[in-house]
């Protein structure tokens, strides 16, 4: 990938020069990229990395002139030099000129991070990529046509010619992102800047994404600027990675020397964040072995949920042991999220049982009991949602977000409520001092500890935490992982840890179970399963995962697994 | 799609029973029926009609049978015949009475529909587009002041000004001479010649709204991510909104047809009262007025049919135009 | 590690803002909802209490002052040295000698005072206790001032159109209100319970929306007996005019609560032990309640113009009840307008009250919720 070498007395393809793009907001002026400079090389790749509000994003969309109203670029240049010597500064040209929109598409194409909402709805898939095709290299509708299905094809989209007829939304969340880069690759481009093009997709998809791009990035000699918050897509795929972080460079250089010899400690932090998920927890480390043949708290047998002809949990068995943090992983539409909901009785299985076996050993089953035994049951059985936002009332305190479980039960009420949220907060390491704040007024982690303050509230024996870390950045992920942990320890909590990271799962789970188009497929002990898999679905999620290193790129290891019988329809939405 | 279309003309079938019912009850409200008020005008004049003269002329209008079938004797007539009774007042067949007015009515109604559209299309897509300029802020004001005049105050001023200012009388919808000639090139340009004044008055309120509807939509589009990525294709700010946003802005501005041709009718009938318009409105309000029921309930039932027509119309439009409900 | 979160928290006004407070101050950013607020304000004001904004008893009629013009206010007399104070010359009445028709003439001559806090004619305060302090009155009983003129009968325009407001806007308000019972009601249960009970729902409620209203309307209008008192031809209207208002409220709060029940912290907490209840009134109510504010807003005035149409074609109220529409009856044909031009008058007030009130649903709305943003 990295042998080409770099070509003396030749400008960089783009030179990004002393770069401020700023939003003028009613109390002053934001500025989301501060004094930014980097350089990218044809055939070359750049990653961006950074948390959420980097600014990274605002820095691709600067290149092309097309920030979000009301930002501009405030000062600095971006040079781009093509290789007949003609050399533009983008940052000069007006955002609606004609110049400017020469380069767009056609010297530099974009693609963005959700596929469905970036492609137009009610315009065909060719429509959209013939449009560039016609607009820069004026060919007429049947040339277009014909290249689009060229397009198409060179994407591995199946079937171009009845595919370039459909619509976005007829795509799966793969097809769309390759549509999206036949779009993008249409007239050629130098440079192709990805936004966070994987994102929204699953980790085999994704895999299959970032091994394409390499693939058009080889053929065509195009260099890349690709957008990411995922070190592991870095260590990857970058000849070069720039770190942002608040909108200012914190480290810039060749791939090896930023893993590897990182200087600035915000690097430093960011990879040290991703190693950890390499393997477990040094809490989980200190404690004593669970006991195996302890009565399971938790026991499902044969449990089914169907929503129409969508068998989201298809006959589904798994336990849970006292004190035990049993994880599910699984990809989007795997069902594992229904499960974790299913068994906090939101639904009403279709089949099987859920036995849980309470304090005082008697056993219900959550799948039929109703009213007050389901009320009672559902104090012992707590969950933590993964939306920090949607998942707490924007319009109560967090007094009463927190509270609300007392008064509803009779068990507190006037002072003693108040004493019992502020301790319970503590525990969560939030300052009781904020309980009379809206949730509007905490960050997306302090928010994730409110939900679990709530969840504690009622000394629950077990809890279901449903990617309960996955909106958060990585910094702020492992106090929430921690957290949980530590609360293990001092409630003796058994968790049912829903993820569909493995290392999330790898760090956090003594077992784990693999689920797939709605069964488990493999459950076993975290280690085991995490490391050396034995069912080929697993295997294969396990292949696709970005290792966070870069001297580890060996892509032949990865394969995608497919069910052996039946045969399944390949363009299923998500 | 053909099971879409099939769907919803069936669907026509309860909504129409149910509007023809709804008709039947709004006619048979009043207490009393026709024969009463007849014999109340007359006793007005010192003829005094016997108890036995109003029982057979209730016998006649059929008026003593039981509610449900004088419903369903009407409705029947209506489904094989045509037969939409015979007016009291007129003393003929309602049939006879209703049609060209209730076409006027129609090409009162589309006049005015097209006109709105033509007229808050383009200002809608500006105000978004241009939103917070000097004109976006004209256009709301103007919307909002479009929006709070009652149309028959408007057609009252407008008529002041005519009558007052220029010494003309705008009302009607024909001049003196063509008003009960035969169908012709002339009377067609001579109604075209009056149509602008009620188009314009039942236009402004309702390209109020719309206004705000399309401005509303655009604005919802205009930060979508696709309209983003057709930017960073290269297109031009004006192929890029017309092509884009504007395409599916507009797909909330088909279903208006569904809500705005009930309020056009809805207007058109004050509109077309204050300004004597040959539409069917001034003969309603005379109908009602009079307990003429089966003329009153064969208006009230043709102008409801009519608007559930425009929303069948407005449904399967946008099944065409918009690939997400046509192939889901 | 957990230490970060502790020390992040900084004393802030907006962390302890309620919902309430953060849509006031998104609202009052919205200049021109902020003006309508105040001409509600103002409007709702002078029904509640149009007695004391009145000068002339409404139903007062004067053969002199038939069609009498609307009379200017001065304020700066310099005639006889310089005084300030508000005033007016009243008209006075000749005959021309051939046609007989009425012609108004300023007596210069002389000068009525207007007194603040004067007396005038007796009215009741809602209905508690009777007064006869109004906001300003001629200084003279014998002298009556037509600010807005004076109708075919001789009645002050003015005092009418003020005492109109009593009937038209409250018309609104009560229709509204019952429309939004019925909507909250159906709307609610179809929204909550969803499945086929919605289906039905949504299929009248699409019915209601298609129909055209006015024609139904004067069906039902025409329905009412003419004898009947004044409070029950009230009650009617409105109760006509909330039969297909229902509809659209019952649209906004089915889609609000369909939204709301999959929101994740409703289902957090059903996991709470919250009972359904406590539910609908606690965690969901709230969070639609400024939507449903916003839309009830927007409802009003689409009322006031039902009401002012309904009772200008005649079938709504009827005289001697006075409401804007009524009012209007009197500039129904072209002979009077062109004679007295200011029996537009309700016709302006009618424009306002609708335009403020459709300015503040549209702030409210834009205000309505203050998380999305």
């Amino acid at each position: 990938m990295s042998d080409i070498l770099p070509m003396p007395a030749r400008k960089p393809l783009l030179e990004v020069r002393n770069l401020v793009t700023e939003f003028p907001l009613r109390t002053g002026v934001f500025r989301a990229v501060n004094d930014l400079s980097f350089s990218i090389d044809a055939g070359r790749t750049l990653c961006v990395v950074g948390e959420s509000g980097s600014g990274k994003s605002v820095t691709a969309r600067s290149i092309l002139q097309i920030v979000d109203a009301p930002g501009r670029i405030a000062s600095g240049s971006i040079m781009l030099n093509t290789a007949d010597g003609l050399s533009v500064d983008l940052a000069k040209l007006h955002p609606r000129s004609k110049a400017i929109r020469a380069v767009r598409g056609r010297d530099i194409a974009m693609i963005f991070q959700e596929p469905m909402s970036s492609l137009s709805p009610v315009h065909t898939v060719g429509d959209q990529i013939t449009e560039a095709l016609r607009l820069h290299m004026k060919m007429t509708k049947a040339e277009a046509r014909a290249e689009a299905i060229n397009l198409l094809r060179q994407v591995e989209i199946p079937n171009p010619e009845q595919a370039i007829d459909r619509y976005a939304f007829q795509y799966s969340g793969g097809m769309r992102q390759r549509a999206m880069i036949a779009m993008a690759l249409a007239c050629k481009p130098k440079l192709l800047i990805a936004d966070e093009p994987t994102t929204a997709l699953d980790v085999t998809t994704q895999a299959e994404i970032l091994d394409l791009i390499a693939r058009l990035q080889k053929q065509t000699g195009m260099a890349v600027l690709f957008i990411t918050h995922d070190m592991g897509v870095v260590a990857q795929i970058a000849d070069d990675v720039l770190v942002m972080h608040h909108g200012v460079a914190r480290e810039y250089g060749p791939v090896e020397q930023i893993f590897h010899a990182p200087q600035d400690d915000y690097t430093k932090m960011l990879i040290g964040s991703v190693l950890k998920l390499e393997q477990k927890a040094e809490i989980r480390l200190a404690r004593a072995p669970l006991d195996r043949t302890a009565q399971p708290i938790l026991e499902v047998r044969n449990l089914s949920q169907h929503f129409g002809s969508l068998k989201a949990l298809d006959d589904v068995s798994i336990s849970l042991l006292p004190g035990e943090t049993l994880g599910i992983v699984g990809e989007s539409g795997s069902g594992k999220t229904t499960m974790g909901r299913a068994i906090m009785r939101l639904y009403d299985p279709t089949a099987g049982e859920m036995l849980y076996r309470k304090a005082d050993g008697g056993v219900v089953d959550l799948a039929r009991i109703e009213g007050a035994a389901l009320k009672e049951a559902r104090r012992e059985l707590r969950m933590v949602f993964q939306d920090p936002f949607g998942s707490l009332n924007p319009r109560m305190t967090v007094a009463q977000v927190i509270g609300e479980p007392l008064l509803v039960n009779g068990i507190a009420r006037g002072k003693e409520l108040d004493d019992r949220v502020s301790h319970l907060m503590e525990q969560v390491g939030l300052d009781p001092r904020g309980r009379e704040r809206y949730p509007h007024a905490f960050s997306g982690g302090q928010r994730q500890r409110i939900g679990i303050a709530r969840a504690i509230t009622l000394n629950p024996r077990i809890i279901v935490a449903d990617e309960a870390t996955s909106a958060l950045d990585v910094s702020v992920r492992f106090q929430v992982l921690d957290l949980l942990m530590k609360l293990q320890d001092e409630l003796g909590l058994a968790y049912i840890f829903i993820s569909h990271d493995i290392g999330v799962i790898r760090y956090m789970c003594g077992r784990v179970g693999v689920m797939y188009r709605g069964k488990i497929v493999e459950v076993g002990d975290a280690d085991k399963v995490c490391n050396a898999p034995d069912h080929p679905y697993t295997q294969a999620l396990l292949s696709a995962i970005p290792r966070p290193d870069p001297r580890d790129r060996d892509r032949s290891r990865r394969f995608r697994y497919t069910e052996p019988t039946p045969v399944r329809n390949g363009s299923s939405a998500r | 799609m053909l099971k879409f279309i099939t769907k919803r003309l069936l669907w026509m079938i309860p909504s129409l029973f149910a509007v023809s019912f709804l008709a039947f009850v709004l006619i048979q409200l009043p207490p009393g029926d026709y024969v009463t008020t007849y014999i109340a005008t007359l006793a007005a004049s010192n003829e005094i009609i016997d108890q036995n003269t109003a029982a057979s002329l209730r016998e006649r209008f059929g008026l003593g049978d039981p509610m449900l079938v004088q419903y369903f004797k009407w409705i029947w007539g209506i489904a094989t015949r045509g037969d939409f009774g015979i007016s009291f007042e007129w003393q003929q067949p309602v049939s006879g009475l209703i049609w060209e007015r209730m076409a006027l009515t129609l090409v009162l109604a589309i006049a005015s529909l097209l006109a709105t559209w033509a007229i808050a299309l383009p200002i809608g897509v500006y105000s978004a587009v241009r939103k917070y300029s000097i004109g976006d802020y004209a256009f709301t004001i103007f919307s909002f002041f479009g929006l709070s005049v009652p149309s028959f105050l408007l057609a009252l001023v407008l008529m002041y000004v005519a009558a007052v200012e220029f010494g003309q009388d705008v009302g009607g919808l024909f001049s003196h001479e063509f008003e009960a000639a035969p169908w012709s090139i002339a009377k067609m340009l001579d109604l075209l010649a009056h149509l602008w004044l009620p188009v314009i008055i039942l236009a402004v309120s309702s390209t109020a709204s719309l206004i705000r509807v399309m401005r509303a939509n655009m604005l919802d589009e205009l930060p979508k991510p696709y309209v983003t990525t057709a930017r960073a294709k290269g297109l031009s700010e004006f192929r890029l909104l017309t092509k884009y946003p504007m395409r599916i802005a507009l797909n909330p501005f088909i279903s208006t047809i569904a809500w705005l041709l009930p309020n056009l009718i809805s207007g058109s009938v004050v509109v077309a009262i204050v300004l004597n318009l040959p539409t069917a409105a001034p003969l309603l309000l005379q109908s009602l007025m009079a307990q003429d029921m089966y003329l009153a309930g064969a208006f009230v039932l043709l102008i409801c049919a009519l608007t559930l027509i425009g929303s069948l119309i407005s449904d399967i439009l946008l099944a065409l135009v918009d690939p997400r409900i046509r192939l889901e | 590690m957990v230490d970060i979160a502790i020390t992040s928290i900084q004393p802030d006004r907006a962390a302890v803002a309620s919902q309430w407070q953060l849509i006031w101050w998104a609202f009052r950013r919205h200049r021109l909802a902020m003006v309508a607020l105040w001409v509600t304000v103002a409007m709702y004001l002078v029904a509640l209490v149009p007695g004391f904004f009145a000068i002339n008893d409404p139903n007062q009629q004067n053969a002199r002052a038939t069609f009498h013009p609307p009379q200017p206010i001065h304020l700066i007399d310099t005639s006889n040295g310089f005084s300030i104070g508000p005033y007016f010359h009243p008209l006075k009445l000749t005959r021309d000698p051939q046609t007989l028709a009425a012609i108004f003439a300023e007596d210069r001559s002389r000068k009525v005072p207007i007194s603040l806090l004067g007396r005038g004619y007796d009215y009741s305060v809602l209905g508690l206790f009777n007064t006869s302090i109004h906001l300003f009155a001629s200084s003279d009983p014998r002298q009556p001032i037509y600010l807005f003129g004076a109708d075919r009968l001789g009645r002050d325009v003015y005092s009418r159109v003020i005492q109109g407001a009593q009937i038209s806007l409250s018309i609104g308000l009560v229709g509204v209100f019952i429309s939004l019972m019925l909507g909250i009601i159906l709307g609610g249960i179809s929204g909550y319970y969803g499945g086929r009970l919605d289906f039905v729902m949504q299929r009248i409620i699409d019915f209601v929306l298609s129909l055209p209203t006015i024609p139904i309307w004067l069906a039902m209008a025409a329905a009412l007996p003419q004898g009947w008192p004044a409070t029950l031809q009230y009650m009617m209207i409105t109760i006509i005019l909330s039969l297909t208002g229902w509809a659209q409220l019952a649209r906004v709060v089915r889609g609000r609560f369909l939204s709301l029940r999959t929101e994740e912290f409703v289902a957090a907490a059903r996991l709470d032990g919250v009972s359904e209840g406590r539910i609908i009134f606690r965690h969901m109510l709230p969070s639609f309640s400024s939507h449903i504010i916003a839309s009830v807003t927007l409802a009003v005035p689409a009322m006031i113009l039902a009401e002012t149409s309904l009772s200008f074609l005649g079938l709504g109220l009827q005289p001697p009840t006075i409401s804007w529409g009524v009012l209007l009856r009197e500039a129904q044909n072209i002979r009077s307008i062109a004679t007295a031009p200011w029996l537009f008058m309700p016709g302006l007030a009618v424009v306002v009250a609708v335009m403020a009130l459709n300015l503040l649903g549209d702030g409210l709305r834009d205000a309505a919720d203050p998380y999305n943003k």
